[in-house]
């Protein structure tokens, strides 16, 4: 058995990679791997690189334990490679990594099993080349009115994301959209309270972690408000009575299964004043940075976050006791 | 382990996951993370061609004969170069810093040199002994990144000036400070960086440096020159200081940081005798002492190295990227677009046609692999979302032709946008913080 922490095996930590959430992706792995040490499991940090894949079949580790986030990372090209290799790893498998990553297609499949997912329409940016901008875009604010949300179709952390409340700051956020894909969507701004809901699933059942409600000091959970310590105010669980609460929660379970998930899960909902859990977007590789929900939904809920993960890690190695192939 | 088990009845908690959130000081402001600095850590990658930090070629350098210097230097004067100096820095240094000045015509004593962690810590500790909060600073427009992060720190109030090809424009420092003057504001310093000017590339010619002088010496107006590319001209002699032709109204700052290694961190500031006392307090006030392995490493450097014969390598260096560059702009890029054409220094700065905001477009950059810093950086006061820094320090002449091949793709599918939406309207936001971009 094990180098420690009930784990048998070294555990790869991947953070890093070329997406625009490169960052944040190294600070998630970073917190991981300090997490996993603590509890006495052997680990190592590595970023994405030419070199990785040979590495990975010269060295292969125990189990692979991706922190990246964006394209790569959450797209289920990583996944790919990873089964391709055949190495366990923690996370989501690739098809559905690509279809929660991709927000009109999550959303379209949400919202046919019945879950409350605001009014998406997916705007490629040759529409409004070839069909003239003035006219997509009042067919849009015809149709979904203002206040809106313009975000990119794929990628997290905000990036590109405007909350546009008239006409004037419209195209500048389209502008700022399509600088991170050729891909927007456009919805319906949901007023309400802002909560995340994290889920850990090792195959026998859905542990939902206490919901984390958000607000932000300048009233949008932008860039600078999820990374910039002290500048977002979190409550935990949030402060909603126990039929929302229920609610909620019975929201962010359904979407986790519906989009066939695993291990690790963040659905990003909004309350409104009817008490309707609206879901804006699920995350397959969740934030563990400082300033991310996950860890303090994990601290609110009693936990150790290296505990948890080497409870998921565990799991995927073979153990020991158990006959071979018995994962 | 369970199915869906909500949290009931436990009181909630809040938090904002930093809990001396209500004790920071008010200068602080800002001090935020921003998209654009995240965008930075995905630039330091091979992958990416950089034409966005202002790092020095250190592998021009002789490292096997630095290697060796350090070496006997820790042999033979361990016990000096390991121990706590003088707070005003090495006298020995600071008499090799004086013979350094003499090259842009500066005649000086060694005692009114301090020794500075680099000139990044002159510039501070200058801010801090003349800025109050509110107090006017005139800088260039654009000006450096760090200078900017630095006065902002102090709370100082940042006046553009306007520049051009021939470097501050004189009639617009005038009126600057005539307008200033009838609302009542005092102004602490002008903040120039005359030489191969970072991020402008552009050099303040001879006849307005007569002129910037007699303006500033009229309305009473200390000088900061700021002055760490003096030596890295293309042509010739170096330009001369404005220091060399006043003594008491001209703070100068130099650095080894481009001439030799930026690791060491050594700069300095030369300053009339009232002014250094302070310098001096409120240096070792900040670190005690300059580092004395840095300080004793330089001086082992100038000693025993040719070092203007290194600083010609980097010169002729930095030509040949310079030049690599232009070329490429010029046989690259998109009309419409405008670039400086440097004589020296690192940098060119390019303007995009009206209605292009390079900040909205560097996460296009970057998924294109290349990267620069949006011209709103050096600016305090939102301007230059038009405008970038290219830097052509680092990259090899290859990977600075292919970074400019990327850019224009980018720069070419940003005016397909504008021709869709039409101009962009900034955000404005000074979200770059510090420390600056020159290390991307």
């Amino acid at each position: 058995m094990s180098a420690g922490g009930g784990v048998a095996g070294r555990v790869l930590v991947l953070a890093g990679g070329l997406s625009h959430e490169r960052d944040v992706s190294i600070r998630s792995g970073r917190r991981v791997m300090e997490a996993l040490r603590d509890v006495g499991v052997e680990v190592e940090l590595r970023d994405l690189d030419a070199a990785l894949l040979p590495d990975l079949a010269a060295n292969p580790p125990a189990v692979v334990l991706p922190m990246l986030h964006g394209t790569a990372g959450e797209d289920g090209t990583l996944a790919t490679l990873l089964e391709l290799h055949g190495l366990p790893y923690v996370g989501t498998g690739p098809a559905a990594c690509r279809a929660a990553f991709d927000k009109p297609t999550a959303g379209s499949l949400l919202a046919a099993a019945g879950l409350s997912v605001p009014r998406t329409l997916t705007l490629p940016q040759n529409l409004f080349r070839d069909l003239g901008s003035r006219a997509v875009l009042q067919a849009v604010v015809a149709d979904i009115g203002f206040p809106l949300v313009v975000r990119p179709a794929r990628g997290g952390s905000a990036l590109g994301c405007s909350i546009v409340r008239d006409w004037e700051g419209l195209p500048s956020a389209m502008v700022s959209c399509f600088a991170y894909g050729d891909d927007a969507i456009v919805q319906p701004y949901v007023a309400g309270t802002e909560v995340a809901v994290c889920l850990v699933d090792d195959g026998s059942g859905v542990q939902v972690l206490p919901p984390v409600e958000i607000v932000p000091d300048g009233g949008f959970y932008d860039y600078t408000a999820r990374y910039t310590a002290g500048a977002t105010e979190f409550f935990v669980p949030a402060r909603l009575d126990d039929g929302l609460t229920a609610g909620l929660v019975d929201a962010a379970v359904q979407a986790h299964r519906v989009l066939r998930l695993r291990h690790l899960t963040r659905v990003d909902c909004i309350v409104d004043e009817a008490g309707v859990p609206w879901v804006l977007e699920v995350n397959t590789a969740p934030g563990m940075t400082e300033t991310s929900m996950f860890p303090l939904a994990v601290d609110a809920a009693g936990l150790r976050l290296g505990s948890l993960l080497t409870g998921l890690v565990g799991r995927l190695v073979p153990d020991a006791r158990e006959p071979a192939g018995a994962r | 382990m369970s199915d869906p088990v909500p949290v009931e009845g436990r009181r909630s908690v809040a938090s904002r996951l930093d809990s001396y959130v209500d004790r920071y000081a008010a200068r602080t402001h800002g001090m935020s993370a921003s998209e654009i600095r995240s965008l930075f850590a995905v630039a330091s990658r091979p992958e990416v061609v950089s034409l966005a930090g202002g790092m020095p070629s250190v592998a021009a350098l002789p490292l096997d004969v630095i290697g060796e210097r350090l070496h006997e230097l820790v042999l033979k004067h361990g016990q000096q170069a390991l121990q706590y100096g003088s707070g005003q820095g090495d006298e020995g240094l600071r008499g090799h810093i004086v013979e350094v000045m003499r090259l842009v015509g500066i005649h000086a004593h060694p005692d009114d040199v301090v020794v500075t962690v680099g000139s990044q810590q002159a510039l501070d500790l200058i801010t801090r002994i003349f800025v109050d909060p509110g107090d006017v600073v005139l800088a260039e427009a654009p000006s450096y990144v760090g200078a900017l992060g630095t006065f902002r720190s102090y709370q100082a109030e940042v006046v553009h000036v306007a520049l051009d090809d021939d470097g501050l424009v004189p009639s617009a420092l005038r009126e600057a400070l005539e307008a200033l003057q009838r609302a009542g504001r005092r102004v602490k310093f002008l903040y120039t960086i005359p030489n191969f000017q970072n991020p402008a590339g552009v050099t303040l010619s001879p006849v307005r440096r007569a002129e910037v002088l007699r303006i500033c010496q009229d309305a009473d107006v200390l000088v900061i020159e700021d002055d760490p590319y003096g030596l890295l001209g293309f042509d010739g002699e170096p330009p001369r200081a404005l220091r060399a032709d006043d003594q008491d109204g001209v703070i100068y700052l130099g650095s080894f940081s481009k001439t030799f290694a930026p690791g060491l961190r050594v700069g300095w500031a030369l300053a009339p005798h009232a002014v250094r006392e302070k310098l001096v307090l409120a240096a070792e006030a900040s670190v005690l002492c300059p580092p004395a392995l840095s300080q004793a490493a330089v001086s082992s450097y100038l000693e025993t190295h040719d070092w203007l014969g290194q600083v010609k390598v980097f010169r002729e260096l930095y030509r040949e990227r310079c030049d690599a560059m232009l070329t490429a702009l010029t046989d690259l890029f998109p009309d419409g677009c405008s670039w400086t054409q440097p004589r020296g220094g690192f940098y060119v700065w390019l303007t995009l046609p009206t209605g292009v905001d390079a900040r909205a477009m560097l996460p296009r950059a970057v998924t294109e692999r290349v990267a620069y810093v949006p011209g709103t950086a050096f600016y305090a006061d939102g301007f230059g979302s038009r405008s970038m820094r290219l830097s052509y320090c680092y990259p090899t002449p290859e990977r600075i032709r292919e970074g400019v091949r990327r850019l224009a793709g980018v720069v070419e599918a940003e005016l397909g946008l504008l021709a869709t939406f039409g101009p962009a309207h900034s955000t404005g936001r000074l979200d770059l913080g510090s420390p600056n971009p020159d290390l991307a």
